[in-house]
C-alpha cells in the first residue's frame, strides 16, 4: 500500500501535477462524501443495534443454521449476506456489529470482511442506474446481479477456509 | 424501497423485544447505535480521504486512463457490438476503472453516463439492452483491487494485518464477477436463440 502511494506521487510529479494540491481536492471531495454517508448510516446503525439487542437477529439465525450450517456458512454472516444486496450503509453497519462481537481474525470475522469486500449493494446500484437514465423494462439484470451476490457469498466462505 | 425496510425492521425489533423481554436493552441500542454510526463515520472518513486525494492524483497524472487502455481487449469481450472509439465504450472503461480503484463515487456518475450512451445509441428507450445489463451486473458484482473501508474497520477492531484478506477478496470477488457474467452471456444467447426460432 505504501509503495502505491509512493508509485502515484512519483508519477504525478514527472507529469508536472501538483500532487498535492490535487490530493487535497480529491480527499475534500471524499470527505464530503464520508459526511453524505453519515446520515444513512446513523440510521441504519439504530436500525442493526436494536435489532440485535432485541434478540431477533439471534432468533433468525438460529432459525437458517441448519441451511446455514450445511453450506458451512456461518450463521453469524447470514444478516450481512441479507442487507448487502440492500442497503451499502446496512451492510457496514452489520459488519460494524459483526466485528464489535468477532475477532476480525477470527474465522466468522474474516468470512464477513471478505463478503463485504467481495459483493455491492444490487438494489440500490440498480435503481440509480436505471433510474437516472429512465429505464423501466430491466430483464434479466436482476435474477444476474443476484447470481453475482450469491456466487460471492459462497465463495467468501470457500475462499477463507482454504486460504486461511 | 428503504422507507419499508427502515421502518419494517425498526418495528420488527421493537414488537420482538417486548414478546422477548429485551425492551430495556432495545432502548439503550437506539441511543447507542447513533453514537456507534459516528465513530464509524469517523474511522472510515479519514481513509475515504486518503484514498480519494491519492486518487485524484492518480487521475491528473494520467494513471486511471492508462489502467483503462489495459482493459480494453477484455472489455471487448464482454460488451458486443461496440466500437471501442465510442463514447459508450470509453465511458464504460472509465467506469470499470474507477470501480476497480475503488472509487465508488466516480464510478456512479461515469457509470450512468455509459447507461445513457448505450440507451442512446442502441435504440429502444426505457429497455435495457443486453450490454447495459452487463454494466449494470458488472457494477453490482464488484471487483475492488483495495477493499480500503473493509481493511480500515477491520483495523479498528484490533486486527494485527488487516490486508491479509485481501487475496480472498480477490478471488472471490474474481468468482462472483464470473459467474454473474456467464449467467448474463447465457441469458442473452437464449434470448438470441428465441428470437431465431420464432423467425424460422
Amino acid at each position: 500500500m505504501p509503495f502505491i502511494i509512493c508509485l502515484v506521487l512519483i508519477t504525478g510529479l514527472l507529469k508536472k501535477v501538483d500532487v498535492f494540491e490535487e490530493f487535497l481536492i480529491g480527499a475534500e471531495e471524499n470527505l464530503r462524501t464520508a459526511i453524505d454517508i453519515l446520515p444513512a448510516l446513523i440510521a441504519l446503525m439504530t436500525c442493526v443495534c436494536m435489532l440485535n439487542a432485541s434478540g431477533l437477529l439471534e432468533a433468525v439465525t438460529t432459525l437458517l443454521s441448519p441451511v446455514t450450517s450445511l453450506l458451512g456458512f456461518p450463521s453469524e454472516c447470514v444478516p450481512l449476506a441479507v442487507m448487502r444486496p440492500i442497503s451499502g450503509s446496512g451492510a457496514t453497519a452489520m459488519l460494524e456489529s459483526i466485528l464489535s462481537e468477532n475477532h476480525p481474525d477470527s474465522f466468522i470475522g474474516r468470512v464477513a470482511c471478505v463478503l463485504m469486500g467481495s459483493t455491492e449493494t444490487t438494489f440500490y446500484t440498480m435503481a440509480v442506474y436505471y433510474g437516472a437514465a429512465g429505464i423501466k423494462k430491466t430483464r434479466h439484470t436482476l435474477p444476474c446481479a443476484l447470481t453475482a451476490d450469491f456466487t460471492g457469498f459462497l465463495a467468501s466462505v470457500l475462499t477463507v477456509r482454504i486460504l486461511f | 424501497m428503504m422507507k419499508f425496510a427502515f421502518t419494517i425492521l425498526i418495528l420488527a425489533s421493537s414488537v420482538y423485544s417486548i414478546v422477548n423481554g429485551t425492551t430495556n436493552e432495545v432502548s439503550n441500542a437506539a441511543l447507542s447505535g447513533c453514537e456507534e454510526a459516528v465513530r464509524l463515520c469517523i474511522t472510515l472518513a479519514g481513509s475515504m480521504a486518503l484514498w480519494g486525494g491519492i486518487m485524484r492524483v492518480a487521475q491528473k497524472s494520467g494513471i486511471t486512463d492508462l489502467i483503462a487502455k489495459l482493459f480494453t481487449p477484455l472489455l471487448k469481450l464482454l460488451f458486443t457490438g461496440i466500437d471501442k472509439n465510442s463514447k459508450a465504450f470509453k465511458a464504460i472503461t472509465m467506469n470499470i476503472t474507477a470501480n476497480l480503484l475503488g472509487l465508488g463515487n466516480a464510478a456512479t456518475p461515469l457509470g450512468i453516463a455509459a447507461v445513457k450512451e448505450l440507451a442512446g445509441s442502441e435504440g429502444k428507450s426505457g429497455y435495457a439492452s443486453d450490454n447495459i445489463i452487463m454494466l449494470v451486473v458488472l457494477n453490482t458484482a464488484s471487483i475492488q483491487l483495495l477493499p480500503t473501508t473493509v481493511a480500515v474497520m477491520r483495523l479498528a477492531h484490533g486486527s494485527k494485518t488487516p490486508l491479509d484478506i485481501l487475496p480472498a477478496i480477490l478471488l472471490s470477488s474474481l468468482i462472483s464477477v464470473t459467474a454473474g457474467v456467464t449467467v448474463c452471456k447465457a441469458f442473452s444467447q437464449r434470448q438470441k436463440l428465441r428470437l431465431a426460432y420464432r423467425r424460422a
